[in-house]
């Protein structure tokens, strides 16, 4: 009898080019985002090298960290940021790779772009230098972050060079409870895990509260599996992933179409494979999350206080929550509905898809936003600002007193003009609390749309089961 | 590349769990379109107060590790984000090597194709250097990649593990484009079956 394989497996088997005598792999690539951060330093070695891009057409470059979310017509005011877009434009004219200017419609977060064109499908490998490209695992690709030299290597030779990763199911029973989104459940799960409890693994997620998620959801999910330190997400694709790439623009068409459907659907973990690891979460029992420290391990239910570090036996431990709690300005035993923000970000990777954006918008519809707070809604890219549009969801956010931006990735990282400044605490859609991650001296509290619109209307961090 | 062969140097002790990515290069000084010139900025949150002066208690600001080229780190090392511009900004300043119980996958990686040496060690073995460390210019250690040992001030040794490959490219400074172009018929070869099979690939 063949061995029984997990998705990882079959996916990984299926891409091998070259295994040497110790192991070390030769992994093929399907797939290439490329974003104007991390890829400059990669074409100009291709350039110093007198190389080429293997596959220009398996590669799509978008800029997103840079761009601003004000008015565009202009240009982007800040000198660096210009010449990394600019650079990024050039280098793909010059070696014939698609680009999405940032007057394009579909421009946006990389992350959002790859599954809205149909660029990410089933069963693929695909790579970004961009930690968060696990967020594609949600459609049963393999997806993973790579840092500039290997995507240098990938434009060269379509390839990578890869040890296998460990085999880690996170398997989730029952339905979540209303009010719980896939967010809390993906910060639920990093809290169990700890920032490096998925080191050297692939993360696979199944059970009953995973399989009801939408796309946008099960995206969620997978995009912050690297916040456990797991190299990559996977779910096994399903119907809900086939009606979401029909008639994406890149995903295949006709006869080629119904033989790609054929191999998806086989896309799944034999009965009784072997994981290395497995952790088995009950949704019923969930509740909103919400994170006090500066590390997305750092966190607890809505109804929860601030931790006291006495309690904490272990000394480097301790040392880290007293040191993310004065980063913070936060009280230990303060209950946590009882911080107050200065700002809201809800957009981001993780959070900027039409569901995320439309659960904000139902829980701000006729309500303002307190006074003293500032609220930035960022789509996660063109496509999705014109949906929202259509649906007059940018009209509640105004009408609330939020700001209505163009897309990009903005406050998730401050890279642009959008930071918050030193001190000021901010509830945020996106995916990492870390020290100065959103502005020198920003509070970050990660948590999902619904949370993020709560604490905008409240102006304090809100349990958004008492709002709807 | 440049070589990983033998390296003698004056070990920083930062004793901090998940160092993270924003941490060892904040996002500001990834705008930059090249790989060098990032050393002044490494740790800057940590290493420059806000009107830009050093904080003189950061470890790298203590003149006894001014020129320091090993790190001694928590656990967890490199999480967080991909940017090869962590690596990069620790290589200008002069760290060859990092020694930790545990790193983030994608910084581990990154590490290699920069020529620096990232070991791990058990904890236990962690906190002895990091005592060691803490004996400022005194602290020096030497780490010989061929035969995989940390040799140190009072002259007792550490093996540690690495992936022979690894080891094998760190040592001979290769560059993996190269060797990888090696195989292009196999890369052919995979190709050719993969148009067959996924046509719509
Ligand atoms: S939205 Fe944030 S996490 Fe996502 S790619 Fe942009 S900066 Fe990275």
């Amino acid at each position: 009898m063949a061995k029984l394989r997990t998705l990882f497996d079959k996916i990984w088997d299926s891409h091998l080019v070259d295994v040497q005598d110790d192991g070390t792999c030769l992994l093929y690539i399907d797939r290439h985002l490329v974003h104007e951060v991390t890829s400059p330093q990669a074409f100009d070695g291709l350039r110093v090298a007198g190389r080429k891009v293997r596959h220009a057409e398996a590669t799509l470059a978008v800029a997103d960290h840079n761009v601003p979310t004000t008015d565009r017509s202009q240009g982007i005011a800040d000198e660096e940021s210009r010449i990394q877009v600019q650079t990024l434009e050039d280098n793909a004219r010059a070696f014939g790779v698609e680009y999405l200017p940032m007057d394009d419609i579909r421009q946006g977060v990389v992350h959002i772009v790859g599954p809205e064109q149909g660029f990410t499908l089933p069963g693929t490998t695909i790579v970004c230098g961009d930690s968060h490209t696990s967020t594609h695992g949600a459609f049963g690709a393999l997806a993973f972050g790579i840092g500039t030299s290997e995507v240098e290597h990938v434009l060269a030779t379509q390839t990578l060079v890869q040890s296998p990763a460990k085999n880690m199911l996170v398997r989730v029973d029952g339905p979540l409870p209303a009010g719980v989104t896939s967010k809390d459940l993906v910060l639920a799960i990093i809290g169990r895990l700890g920032t490096a409890g998925g080191t050297g693994y692939v993360i696979e997620y199944a059970g009953e509260a995973i399989r009801a998620l939408s796309m946008e959801g099960r995206m969620t999910v997978c995009n912050m599996t690297i916040e456990a330190g797991a190299r990559a997400g996977l779910i096994a694709p399903d119907q809900v992933t086939f009606d979401y790439l029909m008639g994406r623009p890149r995903a295949p068409k006709g006869a080629v179409w119904e033989a790609a459907l054929a191999y998806w659907k086989t896309l799944s973990s034999d009965p009784g494979a072997r994981y290395d690891a497995e952790l088995v979460i009950d949704a019923t029992e969930l509740v909103p999350m919400v994170t006090w420290g500066t590390s997305p391990e750092d966190v607890l239910p809505i109804t929860a206080s601030v931790p006291d570090p006495a309690d904490i036996v272990d000394g480097a431990k301790r040392a880290a929550v007293e040191r993310s709690l004065a980063y913070m300005g936060l009280r230990p035993g303060t209950p946590l509905e009882q911080v107050a923000v200065d700002a809201v970000f809800i957009g981001s990777c993780t959070n900027g898809r039409i569901e995320d954006l439309r659960a904000a918008a139902k829980v701000m519809e006729n309500r303002k936003v307190a006074s003293g707070v500032r609220v930035l809604v960022v789509p996660g890219s063109g496509l999705v600002k014109e949906q929202a549009e259509q649906e007059g969801l940018d009209q509640i956010f105004l009408a609330a007193g939020a700001e209505w931006r163009e897309p990009g990735c903005s406050m998730c990282l401050a890279m642009n003009a959008d930071k918050l400044t030193d001190g000021e605490r901010c509830a945020s859609t996106s995916n990492r609390n870390f020290e100065g991650r959103q502005g020198r001296g920003g509070r970050t509290h990660l948590v999902s749309p619904t949370m993020a619109a709560a604490a905008a209307v409240t102006g304090r961090l809100t349990d958004v089961r008492k709002l709807v | 590349m440049e070589k990983f062969t033998k390296l003698t140097g004056v070990a920083a002790p930062l004793p901090i769990l998940n160092i993270d990515t924003d941490m060892i290069i904040p996002k500001q000084f990834l705008k930059t379109i090249k790989r060098t010139g990032l050393g002044k900025n490494l740790f800057d949150e940590m290493r420059y107060a806000k009107d830009g002066s050093e904080v003189a208690d950061f470890v790298l600001n203590r003149p006894a590790y001014r020129k320091a080229s090993i790190l001694v780190a928590g656990a967890n090392f490199g999480c967080g984000s991909s940017r090869e511009h962590a690596p990069w900004a620790l290589l200008d300043f002069g760290i060859r090597c990092i020694v930790a119980a545990s790193f983030a996958d994608i910084f581990y990686n990154n590490c290699f194709k920069n020529g620096i040496l990232p070991i791990k060690l058990p904890q236990a073995e962690v906190d002895k250097l990091l005592d060691d460390a803490e004996r400022g210019a005194n602290a020096v250690l030497t780490i010989d990649l061929e035969k995989q040992e940390i040799t140190g001030p009072d002259g007792g040794c550490i093996a540690f593990d690495i992936d022979p490959f690894r080891k094998h490219c760190l040592l001979n400074g290769l560059d993996d484009i190269g060797l990888t172009l090696q195989k292009q018929e196999k890369i052919n070869a995979f190709e050719g079956r993969r148009s067959r099979e996924q046509p719509w690939l």
